[in-house]
């Protein structure tokens, strides 16, 4: 059900909002892949007459990482073995992953690259020359499933026409679920626990950003996927640049926050992708790499990853540093010893890449070529073509800096934190990691997916979605078998009104004090506090500033910042809907971060490092952290408590 | 590259039943003035330059300009998004001009297969739906370590 359209900013909150309540059997939270792929699914298990909601606090059509388009689908095991996929996942990842996620995500990607295919989304196919046609023209060759063959650019990923990806997506799950179970722009901010079991689902309240209305549902299962953490840490830009994020600005950390408040046991949250990126446009640079095979090189010239030194430093981090594929953050971490010995910047020679290209190419061919460097940029970061329009940058004359971003944290790409969940209830998956329902959390009922589960990366767009559809089936199983335990929440309406419109209230009681409402000792707005957030992380939570670099005592420091801050957001005012969106989505930051740092502090070694170091405890320490990390939250008490949980080999090396 | 508003183009989607940029912005940014009639971007400093706005406009009324911190001035980037395909303009700065066309979808939009009349038979399966009416053989590992 799409909201009326009213304005947003020039609508003020008001003091008492009008209460929406429902009362559902399934519950969905978010409306990226991972949601729409439980969208398409969840009616192909459910039983007639089964109440399902989707809450997404922005449009299904344009939500999440996918919004903007995608120039490949980076999961599609294909010709592969799903086991060397497990292995892939394992090494670039330091060890440490959930093998049993991993190979069950394996197992079903390639149904959802199917169902894309056949929803519209053009997927690129390879003549039997060797040619590579557009996935218009390449549709004459017949689809992936009828056994055609892709363009890959490495193993595992494969070339689209992306620029409606998440359209085509949307449309499917929109129809599969119908419109009149799809709420758009209402965010959700809270999960509720059952009052007779605390450690069960049983709701979850938000409210619209278009109008003043707090939605208070009850839901017997709950699928919560709402996407990565972004501006968690001081961007490289500052001023407008700061909403050029990598991953999409909008990703507050509403998954890990809400399931960590609910009880859920959070994982590897110290895990965090910083990922190399064509510097200040951050567009991807994966195509240039392995499609165009260009190299990068240091201020010296020298192609420095490939140096002596920098293979004995690789072999520091054996057996992952010595793996045929380096893993993304020993990448970083070549780059970062580059620029501090001063020998930056790092630049991608794609003139040189080009030129070689075109030793073996018509002129036709060069002016595809050309055509598929920018259709990377434009199906997926428009604003990197921008820059280069705007800086006289084309690719063949002119070379581009490459540099690492500011810390992400996700779970879908090349990282891991996120929620701890069961595995598939099956012989071969050890017995620690499973309890009954495939990617349930820790708390019962509550499911998540996507950028939501942790310990497994790389599951990228495609394995999301498929991810999201695994859920839908575990959730109508835990729906029929213990779906009439959940009693409900204790949680009065009033409670739940004033808990979700404090920042409306801070700001109404309080306006009129001052003659300028931005300013005012009586209350902080959202847009101050999210700067402040930023510059706390990004100097001493191993932010850009210090190169990525911690230690125990700057954590300290930080972790005191973080107990006042939590302190202030009771104080956090909102005059309109959109300034509630933010006050909301600082708050969900804070947890998240706060999650990620706690980890770093447990950890005392560094897992990753170019992502981040502990400078009190360089390099890795098997003996004592091969282990998976588990955080937990008491929101009653304010209090946090971290364990070691055991790694379980499942696929032979 | 925060989107901006051309002030003689837009008409508030007076003539629809909703705000198109408002409707589509993932990052609730595009906001309508309803006394002007006119929309604008009300955070540009949050905008992820995704060009959902700019490619919903249906008065072509929604441009971008540069991140004003790091882009310099005079390159533009437009889209023209049809049924079957995009057409990207890229002005550069030096004046240089590069066109490209791709293609967005091979079906009609609205006719994505839901399956909806499709129902799953073994709720204890490992097996997705359309994996289940496919016939598809349900791997385990089989190199274990």
């Amino acid at each position: 059900m799409a909201l009326p359209n009213k304005p947003v900013g020039e609508l003020k909150a008001v003091r008492d909002p009008e209460v929406d309540k429902r009362d559902v059997d399934i519950l969905i939270i978010g409306g990226g892949m991972a949601a729409c792929g439980t969208a398409f699914e969840i009616k192909k298990w459910a039983d007639d007459g089964t109440k399902i909601l989707l809450c997404d606090k922005a449009a299904l059509e344009r939500s999440g990482a996918v919004a903007q388009g995608l120039s490949a689908i980076n999961t599609y095991v294909g010709e592969n073995k799903i086991e060397d996929y497990v292995r892939m996942v394992r090494n670039d990842l330091m060890g440490i992953v959930r093998e049993d996620l991993i190979y069950d995500l394996g197992r079903h990607v390639d149904d959802s690259v199917h169902l894309f295919e056949e929803w519209g989304l053009p997927v690129w196919k390879k003549t039997d020359d060797g040619k590579n046609m557009d996935g218009k023209k390449g549709l004459k060759l017949g689809t992936l499933k009828a056994g055609a063959t892709p363009v890959r650019t490495g193993k595992w990923q494969i070339m689209i026409n992306g620029e409606s990806y998440k359209r085509i997506v949307a449309e499917a799950g929109k129809k599969a679920l119908g419109e009149d179970n799809i709420i758009e722009r209402c965010f959700i901010v809270e999960l509720l626990n059952d009052k007779e079991d605390p450690n069960r689902i049983a709701g979850a309240v938000g409210f619209s950003v278009r109008e003043n209305k707090v939605y208070i549902i009850n839901a017997k299962t709950i699928m919560n996927a709402c996407g990565g953490a972004v501006n968690v840490y001081q961007p490289r830009s500052v001023g407008e640049g700061k909403g050029r994020a990598w991953y999409p600005v909008w990703n507050a950390g509403s998954t890990y926050t809400m399931a960590l408040r609910a009880g859920a046991e959070l994982s590897m949250m110290e895990n965090r992708f910083t990922p190399a990126r064509f510097k200040d446009g951050y567009g991807p640079v994966g195509a240039w790499f392995l499609l165009f095979k260009a190299q990068t090189v240091n201020g010296l010239g020298e192609n420095y990853s490939a140096s002596d030194e920098a293979k004995a430093e690789l072999e520091k981090y054996a057996p992952y540093g010595t793996a045929a594929v380096t893993p993304t953050c020993l990448r970083n971490h070549l780059m970062m010893k580059e620029y501090k010995e001063g020998r930056g910047p790092i630049i991608m020679k794609t003139s040189d890449a080009l030129a070689k290209l075109g030793e073996t190419m018509s002129k036709k061919e060069l002016k595809h070529l050309e055509s598929e460097a920018w259709e990377d940029f434009l199906d997926m970061s428009v604003g990197q073509a921008g820059l280069w329009c705007a800086t006289n940058t084309e690719p063949e004359k002119k070379d581009s800096e490459v540099m690492p971003t500011e810390p992400y944290l996700l779970g879908s790409h090349s990282g891991c934190c996120g929620i701890w969940c069961s595995g598939p209830d099956e012989d071969w998956v050890p017995a620690d990691y499973k309890w009954g329902y495939n990617r349930m959390t820790t708390v019962r009922g509550l499911f998540t997916a996507g950028d939501g589960v942790g310990c497994s990366g790389h599951k990228f767009s495609s394995g999301s979605h498929a991810e999201g559809r695994i859920v839908a089936k575990s959730m109508v199983q835990y729906l029929k078998a213990e779906g009439d335990k959940v009693t409900g929440f204790k949680e009065t309406d009033q409670e739940l009104v004033d808990f979700v419109y404090k920042p409306v209230r801070n700001y109404l009681d309080n306006v009129e004090f001052t003659t300028a409402q931005d300013i005012n000792p009586n209350y902080c707005k959202p847009a101050g506090m999210a700067l402040r957030l930023m510059k706390m992380t990004n100097e001493y939570g191993g932010g850009t500033g210090t190169y990525y670099m911690t230690s125990g005592k700057n954590l300290e420091v930080l972790m005191d910042l973080f107990e006042m801050f939590r302190e202030d957001l009771e104080k956090i005012a909102a005059g309109d809907l959109h300034e509630l969106l933010r006050a909301w989505e600082i708050n969900h930051r804070l947890y998240t971060v706060q999650a990620h740092t706690r980890h770093i502090q447990f950890r005392e070694e560094s897992r990753y490092p170019g992502f981040y170091y502990r400078g009190d405890f360089l390099g890795q320490n098997d003996e004592d952290w091969f282990c998976f990390t588990n955080s937990s939250y008491n929101k009653e008490t304010n209090e946090w408590s971290l364990k070691k949980v055991p790694y379980v080999q499942i696929i032979a090396d | 590259m925060p989107t901006f508003v051309i002030t003689e183009k837009c008409d508030g989607c007076k003539g629809g039943d909703k705000t198109a940029c408002m409707y589509i912005c993932p990052n609730d940014l595009m906001v309508l003035d309803p006394n002007e009639m006119k929309a604008y971007n009300q955070e540009p400093d949050q905008c992820w330059e995704c060009y959902s706005c700019v490619k919903i406009c249906p008065t072509q009324a929604i441009e971008v300009r540069g991140y004003s911190d790091f882009v310099p001035m005079g390159a533009s980037v437009v889209p023209m998004l049809g049924t079957e395909d995009v057409m990207w303009t890229c002005k550069f700065r030096n004046g240089v001009v590069k066109r490209f066309k791709f293609p967005i979808r091979t079906t009609p939009e609205g006719e994505a297969n839901s399956y909806d009349d499709l129902k799953g038979k073994d709720l204890n399966s490992g097996l997705l739906s359309t994996q289940e009416a496919d016939g598809y053989e349900f791997p385990t590992p089989s190199e274990l370590a």
